[in-house]
């Protein structure tokens, strides 16, 4: 059975159906999308209970010629890294569907647009975690910034054209670096092994050390962009702040995730001594990411634009945990990219509440809202914990995995990152005091708390941080081997302890 | 061995806090009872676990349970798995039992507060936390504790959060937390990194085989935690702010058994310190620094809240100096610490019961003469003030004797001026709690005019005065026989080191007992007359610098949180300046030579011929260059 490509035509399926319907019923198109991606979703699930957790191997492979001249596959499979951003973001679509209800309604294209634009996305989303082959991979990576364009540039609020611009141009730069990398693969692999765009068989290639440091980082540039990295930074922000917040989930939840996935699985996998050479310099981009966000998120007035720069701050740690290369490391990072994804969807989509119904998104605006509107207040409260790794929810359990799977191979390099722990404390207590705590700012009085419908939404995700912050196994259990031998197969091996064995 | 019942500690009280925290308003009647059973239930398992570990010969009395695997990667593996041995039993009887006087003592207290609910739940999550905190068998495990109380602390200081004030004071408890926090995660590392394991268990056993350098790395950094925790110095700038919280909180949690984390995180880990001599001089100084520190701050204080909690930094000062001269010291720490839970508790508690007749009034310039009319605090209140000064034979003097007694032990230089840095302590902590002492229940009335001072109902007075036989009795009971050395010596001095005598016992006991006589003594000739409603203000430097807590909190404005806010500022105008104006300035040029290229797109055929022209010989030139 052709599971995942089952999944990812699902919702471009449920896209056409929504484009057949009336465009004034708009209730039903909610109501079609909503249960399409709940579909989608079922089916991410039964992928997740069928998956053999021993296996290191891709699972679920599907594989077609599709370019023969270019050895170009449509070519799918999962490992344990892939079914679980697979999986957060088929989990998401429809937590954010239901969540941002009346998203859809005030924006320059119709609300049919938005769906069938959502579901577009998340075909797309599946499709670059899914593909196996480089070339498909590309092009789900740039097909996508389709949609998410016109959901900016089409639904956001403020300057939104601008930012989508930004965010297109960005994204574009960075494609085009990579798709002079893949050029490059593909002429290397047709003098070595013949045409392919497999990613195994590509893996298996000799290359000499220059141009793998310049295919490496035509594809590492690509990625740092879209999981933004300092000082590659700058288009997040505006669109985080100009994106409606179910875009925003999207597009800090899943899509960034896309550049840290890509470097475990493209960077590291098919140029381990480019990775090895680099190492040191995205070390130090990766720490200077965690506290340049820390402190920027610090420094912000709008809460959407907060919640974009503790996010950098956040793929600081992920990128860190990726390039320190051991298990621990690897695994956290991993885990940081799922965890990461529901912690700021909390944060977002409680944000998006409280802004729709006081019409700023200034924090000052805020005050006073835990007697105003408590069920609110909590949400946030509980997102924003998670948001500063407190142990007990789940982002600490990433956290501190990466920064002990650091620690074992550059002490130095996790100790400063440590100190982002203090800056995330200032980072989320800041805005808590402001919006939630204090006297009741005029104009909050009588601010309606959530309804039962947006409760439903925010409830799942509150329990997935609270569950995966005591039990992380079920999530760990499918990340470690695919991680373990990543970490492996680029010839990595854990620090061993300094007092070996026992007395 | 192992135990089922462990686990129920923590989960009852946990699960108590959420279920009064989902249930909402329709809690509100039966919560608090509720809150006080559970709590109840959880110091009747611990008294249980007590008596029956108390049956078993020494070296079983640690009972283990595991309840899952909690993280596991690659060789990274932590079980959620709890440890009861002699010492966290000690801590279990503390946290339940103190723990549930203040749960009744609070049902009467808070009974006029609209979130009283609210209230017991966070008291519950603290009193989960907390165990946990005690409980954990590895240093991640107590790491959840150890934050989880720092957020259920934070939840409490804020609990009144709708003043802009309270709600700074939380934040900042929780940040200074942090500072400490980041010590305990480096610490951890830092296990990982030479052990391969973060288990208590698993470190000791490996402990002889690793570096100085790392255990001292190691000690250190757990240093740092409990400086943030236990409020010493540098860290201690918090502890006077979160008086904001309700009184009982106070009690509980900034006086009896949070604050005193940080002595059991040393003294839990004893063998990391043990082989580490200069964290445990670290130690020994950091202890020192601050029980003269929150002595002094003690002194200037006319807040009665703010003025115990000066004391409380001293009095754990004095813990944490105890755990630093090692298995000498630990016992004697952890005894004060149980006395100081007892008497601290109370006084907190009496304050809360003056402030509750005195319509919320914390200066004890508006007391005096309270005594009267207030019988029942003045002399649960009292018990606890002779019980902490040291007079023979209240709990404080023999816990705090042995703490002198052991700084003079530690020999040479090192241990005179130890020992008369404990002493001096002794002498200003004699004098600040008989000043609180005169100025709150004894001497003229400077009551404010809507004041009708009366005794607390008996849900408040009870808890005091259980509290007050504790001040009176603990320190005896866990001093005749060696009863708490001997109960900890598996854990802390399993080698059975032989201390030296520096000064013969009988000597540092009438030192000890001189330093009180001359505290009262100053306190009494300074206090005895009559006093003013309002401080004095001409001053002297000194008392100006007391009163500003040892300006405490300009130092770190000036050091921290200035350069903090001017980084921050210019790291906001450099992103959009220079980061985000790169990228716009390389957009516009894009857009501008596109402008430009967009001139040439003129139609005429004689300029692209010329540009055809130019081109031929640019690539002309070019060839020969190269060829060349």
């Amino acid at each position: 059975m052709n599971l995942l490509t089952s999944m990812g035509a699902l919702p471009l399926l449920g896209a056409l159906l929504i484009a057949l319907l009336p465009a004034a019923n708009t209730k039903l198109i909610k109501q079609a999308a909503f249960a399409i991606s709940l579909l989608v979703a079922g089916v991410g699930f039964a992928a997740a209970f069928g998956f053999d957790k021993n296996l290191t191997e891709f699972q679920y492979v599907e594989r077609f010629s599709w370019i023969p001249a270019l050895g170009i596959n449509y070519q799918l499979g999962v490992d344990g890294i892939s079914l679980i951003l697979i999986l957060l973001s088929v989990i998401l679509v429809p937590i954010v569907i239901l969540a941002g209800w009346n998203e859809s309604e005030n924006g320059r294209f119709s609300v049919k647009t938005f769906y069938v634009l959502i579901l577009i996305l998340e075909t797309m989303m599946i499709g670059v975690f899914a593909a196996t082959d480089v070339f498909l991979f590309y092009v789900f990576f740039e097909a996508m910034l389709i949609p998410v364009y016109f959901l900016i540039g089409g639904y956001g609020s403020g300057a939104r054209q601008a930012a989508a611009v930004k965010f297109l141009l960005y994204s574009l730069f960075g494609g085009l670096l990579m798709l002079a990398s893949i050029i490059g693969l593909f002429v290397i692999s047709g003098n070595q092994i013949g045409r392919t765009m497999d990613i195994e068989a590509l893996s298996t290639l000799q290359i000499d050390a220059t141009t793998q440091n310049f295919l490496f980082l035509g594809f590492f540039i690509a990625f740092a962009i879209k999981a933004p990295l300092w000082p590659m930074h700058t288009w997040l922000p505006d669109a985080a702040k100009s994106a409606t917040p179910g875009t925003s989930v999207l597009l800090l939840g899943v899509l960034d995730k896309v550049g840290t996935f890509g470097m475990i699985r493209y960077c590291i996998e098919l140029f381990p001594d480019a990775s090895r050479t680099f190492t040191p310099l995205i070390i130090v981009l990766s720490v200077i990411s965690i506290l340049y966000g820390a402190f920027l998120a610090i420094g912000q007035k709008d809460i959407k634009g907060l919640i974009a720069f503790t996010s950098i701050s956040h793929f600081g740690f992920i990128t860190l945990g990726i390039f320190a290369m051991t298990s621990q490391g690897h695994s956290g990072a991993t885990l940081y990219m799922l965890n990461h994804g529901f912690s700021t969807a909390a944060l977002f989509l409680v944000a998006g509440w409280m802004i729709s119904r006081r019409g700023s998104s200034t924090i000052a605006e805020f005050g006073g809202l835990q007697r105003v509107t408590p069920i609110m207040a909590w949400s946030f409260f509980i997102a924003g914990m998670s948001s500063l790794a407190l142990p007990g929810l789940s982002s600490f359990v990433s956290e501190f995995l990466v920064l002990v799977g650091t620690y074992t191979r550059y002490p130095v390099a996790a100790v400063i990152a440590t100190f982002g722990i203090i800056l995330a404390a200032l980072y989320i207590l800041i805005p808590v005091q402001k919006a939630l705590h204090g006297p009741t700012t005029p104009g909050n009085e009588n601010l309606p708390d959530l309804n039962k419908r947006e409760i439903a939404a925010i409830a799942p995700v509150i329990a997935v941080i609270i569950f995966l912050g005591f039990y992380p196994k079920p999530a760990l259990e499918i990340i470690n081997p695919a991680a373990i031998d990543t970490i492996s197969r680029a010839g990595f091996s854990d620090p061993a302890p300094v007092v070996g064995g026992n007395k | 061995m192992t135990s089922d019942n462990l686990v129920y500690l923590i989960a009852l009280p946990l699960f108590s806090a959420a279920l009064l925290m989902l249930l909402g308003r329709k809690a509100d009647k039966w919560g608090h009872i509720f809150a006080t059973l559970v709590s109840a239930s959880t110091f009747v398992i611990g008294a249980m676990e007590f008596l029956a570990m108390r049956d078993r010969p020494e070296e079983s009395r640690a009972v283990t349970q595991k309840l899952f695997t909690w993280i596991s990667v690659g060789s990274f593996n932590v079980d959620a798995g709890l440890l009861l041995d002699q010492l966290s039993i000690a801590f279990v009887l503390l946290i339940t039992g103190v723990g549930t006087l203040i749960h009744i003592y609070s049902i009467a207290y808070m009974s006029h507060d609209r979130d009283r609910r609210r209230f017991f739940s966070y008291l519950n999550l603290f009193i989960a936390a907390m165990l946990l905190l005690v409980l954990g068998d590895s240093y991640l495990n107590l790491y959840v504790g150890w934050e989880g109380v720092g957020l259920a602390s934070y939840l409490l200081i804020g609990f009144w959060n709708q003043k802009p004030e309270y709600a700074t004071a939380a934040k900042k408890a929780f940040v200074a937390n942090r500072v400490g926090d980041l010590g305990l995660s480096i610490a951890i590392m830092i296990a990982f990194a030479n052990f391969g394991a973060v288990s208590f268990i698993g470190i000791e056993e490996k402990v002889g085989g690793a570096s100085e350098t790392a255990l001292t790395a190691m000690g250190l950094m757990l240093l740092l935690a409990a400086t943030g925790k236990s409020a010493q110095f540098p860290l201690q700038a918090w502890l006077g702010d979160a008086m904001a919280g309700p009184t009982p909180v106070s009690a509980l949690i900034h006086a009896a058994t949070m604050v005193t984390a940080g002595v059991y995180l040393i003294t839990r880990s004893n063998f990391v310190f043990d082989n580490a001599p200069n964290a445990q001089l670290a130690v020994v100084i950091i202890g020192a620094i601050t029980l003269l520190f929150g002595a002094i701050i003690g002194t200037a204080k006319d807040d009665i809240k703010k003025a115990l909690a000066a004391s409380t930094m001293s009095q754990i000062g004095y813990m944490i100096m105890a755990t630093g001269f090692g298995p000498a010291g630990y016992a004697f720490a952890i005894m004060h610490l149980l006395t100081h839970g007892f008497f601290k508790a109370g006084m907190f508690l009496g304050a809360g019961s003056v402030m509750h007749g005195m319509n919320d009034e914390v200066n004890m310039r508006r007391y005096g003469g309270l005594a009267k009319l207030m019988p029942i605090t003045t002399i649960t209140f009292g018990l606890g003030y002779l019980a902490i000064i040291g007079v023979p034979p209240f709990a404080g003097f023999y816990s705090k004797d042995k703490i002198i007694e052991t700084a003079f032990n530690a020999g040479g230089v090192q241990g005179v001026i130890f020992g008369s840095t404990a002493l001096l302590g002794a002498i200003i902590t004699a004098f600040y709690m008989t000043r609180v002492m005169m100025m709150t229940f004894f001497g003229n009335k400077r009551w404010a005019d809507d004041a009708h001072p009366h005794e607390s109902p008996f849900l408040m007075w009870a808890p005091m005065a259980v509290l007050a036989v504790g001040s009176v009795a603990s320190g005896y009971l866990l001093y005749s026989g060696k009863a708490i050395v001997n109960w900890l010596a598996p854990v802390v001095d399993p080698h059975h080191h032989e201390h030296e005598e520096f000064l013969p016992p009988i000597v540092v006991t009438s030192l000890a007992v001189t330093a009180v006589v001359i505290g009262v003594g100053i306190a009494l000739a300074k206090y005895r007359g009559e006093l003013s409603a309002t401080a004095p203000q001409d001053v002297s430097i000194f008392t100006r610098v007391a009163r500003r807590d040892l300006l405490q909190d300009d130092a770190n404005e000036f050091m921290f949180m200035r350069p903090g806010q001017k980084l921050t500022e210019v790291l906001v105008k450099t992103d959009d300046k220079v980061i985000d104006g790169v990228v716009r300035g390389v957009a516009a040029s894009t857009v501008g030579s596109a402008r430009g290229m967009r001139k040439m797109q003129t139609g005429y055929v004689r300029n692209y011929a010329l540009l055809i022209l130019l081109g031929a010989l640019a690539a002309f030139i070019a060839i020969l260059v190269v060829t060349l």
